[in-house]
């Protein structure tokens, strides 16, 4: 089964990524969806994303009609304020930059289409600083399509005008989350802001404000210019779309695939990503960006669908699977991924500024052969402790922690014992 | 302090924002290019006079963020992605090369003040692990060798005229 490449349709990751033109875009229809769009007022535009079941690619899986439906419309005449969520940082996860690098074009037409049936005048990308050569890509070709009638005023021949900025972040990964994104773009620390109230009513600036992720966007195009039920069909066991997949680590072709949502994970390890590297086994799978609990190879048959992970216990996330083989110690790894959110953490509260160094020295010390009888305990009161934070980012990292010490708890058991082992002077 | 035409362009870029305060970070961003990688205190209170925010605001933002110095540092930042691919694809042997190349630790400017030495969290191209980016440039599936290659050649170069 060969899937319809549709955001991948101009982009081919495995030949290098070259932006893609602004005349080669149209020549393949870009733009048409924007069209369609304005000959349908908001509300019908609105009502269209409703009816695809378009689910927010930034990892929550968030319907993104329902998200719209909270925005103040016909008597709200304040400024309104759309954001597409160019951040990504979460390890695992590199599919925003080839959806940039690849096809400007249709992140702005995205963008466009979103701005209208939202009606709103003013909108930012905001791109981590790493992506520098991508806010530059975006940059020129937000000045192409001011050329050519798609930004600016008076817009494909209404009185509708979007004006859009492309914001160089300063870098730090919890700009990701969408209130401290607000925060970060207002000039201020990226902390987050509490909810509610929801930045559909009060975002940026204090104003309603849509946050999107990159690939939410790139598919709004292709909706409006094929349809709803076109986009519905094109997803596996009731999922609508497709989705980039991506895998990196113990795997041979590590790489991004656009693919039905719903496809097998083990299409993806097998098939496209072609199996181990190194002729070990699969031990697990990460399979939604770091901040995703583990799952293990008896579970490689589960659909890569927002439920269908779910209910195997894990989250879809970004679709970043990072793969581990036998031979990779998950007490290693644990540390690895906790030092991640040590680094990250914002410091506003108390259990994620304190409580994820505190894993971190634990699993170290545990790594280094300096585990304690009690430690496993401690870790798992720890794991519950940073449940109880201000957002959603200490929670992410308890997703990968948890499952860590639970499926591979025996790893850690053995370094502690073979310490006690040696303290006791036995071999 | 900057001349006044550069001032009056950064001032000029806030008052393009509904708030001023929005062009705060893309200000200190031109300032620590400005002053030659880093932001030191005048940079600083300057951002803050030129936004219209408090000093502490603006120390505030400028020690958050990642990608804000306020320590001098080399001519070519070089960051190395230690985040979990990078891990198991072997990011920790392109460390020690270059700690061991550099003649220097993790975080650490060299004596000539040519390069300083970041780790930094995954940079959206783990397919192509191990990778690092040294200025604004991002190199894919690094090898001790290639590497050894990429430094000879930046070595190479004549220093980057001041400003
Ligand atoms: C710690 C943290 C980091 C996040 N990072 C990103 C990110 O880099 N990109 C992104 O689109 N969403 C990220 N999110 C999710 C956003 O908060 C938000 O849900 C998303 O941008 C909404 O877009 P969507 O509805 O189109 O999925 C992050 C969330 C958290 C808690
Ligand atoms: S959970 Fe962590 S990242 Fe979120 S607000 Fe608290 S300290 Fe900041
Ligand atoms: S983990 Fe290194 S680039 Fe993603």
């Amino acid at each position: 089964m060969t899937t319809q490449k549709v955001l991948f349709k101009n982009i081919d990751t495995f030949k290098g990524v070259t932006p893609c033109s602004y005349e080669q875009y149209v020549k393949g229809g870009g733009y048409e969806g924007a069209k369609a769009a304005f000959k349908k007022t908001p509300h019908e535009v609105q009502q269209v994303i409703k009816d695809s079941n378009l689910r927010g690619r930034g990892g929550a899986g968030f319907p993104t009609g329902l998200k719209w439906s909270f925005v103040p419309m016909d008597n709200f005449k304040g400024q309104k304020y759309l954001i597409c969520n160019c951040d990504e940082m979460e390890p695992g996860t590199f599919k925003d930059r080839a959806l940039v690098y690849g096809d400007p074009h249709q992140l702005i037409e995205g963008m466009l289409i979103a701005a209208y049936a939202l009606q709103m005048t003013k909108g930012f990308i905001f791109i981590r600083y790493e992506y520098k050569k991508g806010a530059r890509i975006l940059e020129e070709a937000c000045a192409e399509a001011k050329k050519h009638g798609f930004l600016g005023k008076k817009l494909l021949g209404t009185d509708f005008e979007f004006e859009l900025d492309v914001h160089l972040s300063a870098g730090r990964y919890i700009c990701g989350e969408e209130t401290a994104l607000i925060n970060s773009l207002e000039g201020k620390r990226a902390n987050p802001r509490s909810k509610p109230p929801f930045p559909q009513i009060k975002g940026f600036l204090g104003q309603p404000t849509i946050v999107n992720n990159v690939e939410t966007f790139c598919n709004m195009p292709h909706i409006l210019a094929h349809g709803a039920d076109w986009f519905k069909g094109l997803g596996l066991n009731g999922n609508a779309g497709t989705k980039i997949m991506g895998a990196s680590g113990r795997v041979k072709n590590p790489g991004l695939w656009e693919l039905p949502l719903g496809v097998p994970m083990r299409d993806i390890l097998e098939k496209h990503a072609q199996g181990p590297s190194r002729g070990k086994a699969f031990k697990a799978v990460i399979p939604g960006g770091l901040s995703t609990p583990m799952m293990t190879p008896e579970q490689f048959d589960t659909p890569m669908d927002f439920d269908s992970i779910a209910k195997a216990g894990s989250r879809l996330g970004t679709a970043g699977l990072i793969v581990f083989d036998e031979g990779d110690c998950m007490v290693d790894s644990t540390a690895n991924i906790m030092k991640f959110y040590a680094r990250e953490s914002c410091g506003f509260c108390t259990p994620c500024r304190e409580g994820i160094p505190w894993i971190l020295d634990i699993v170290r010390a545990i790594g280094a052969g300096n585990g304690e009888k009690d430690d496993m305990s401690i870790l798992d009161d720890m794991s519950k402790h940073i449940m109880h934070t201000f957002c959603a980012f200490a929670p992410g990292a308890q997703g990968p922690f948890l499952s860590a010490i639970t499926t591979f708890r025996s790893e850690f058991e053995a370094f502690i014992k073979s310490r006690e082992a040696a303290a006791a002077g036995v071999n | 302090m900057v001349p006044e035409h550069i001032r009056k362009e950064l001032s000029d870029h806030c008052a393009h924002y509904d708030s001023r305060r929005v062009g705060l970070i893309w200000v200190l961003q031109q300032l620590q290019e400005y002053y030659g990688g880093w932001l030191n205190d005048d940079a600083v209170r300057e951002a803050a006079d030129i936004v219209g925010v408090t000093e502490a605001d603006a120390e505030g933002v400028a020690t958050f963020y990642n990608w804000f110095f306020r320590e001098p540092v080399g001519e070519n930042v070089i960051v190395v992605c230690d985040s979990i691919s990078c891990h198991l694809c072997g990011c920790d042997k392109i460390t020690a090369h270059l700690e061991k190349r550099l003649g220097i630790k993790m975080g650490e400017t060299t004596a000539d003040k040519k390069y300083t030495l970041l780790p930094v969290v995954c940079l959206g191209n783990c397919d192509k692990s191990p990778c690092l980016m040294i200025g604004d440039e991002l190199y894919d599936n690094v090898t001790p060798e290639s590497l050894d290659k990429t430094l000879d050649e930046i070595s190479s170069k004549p220093k980057a005229a001041a400003k």
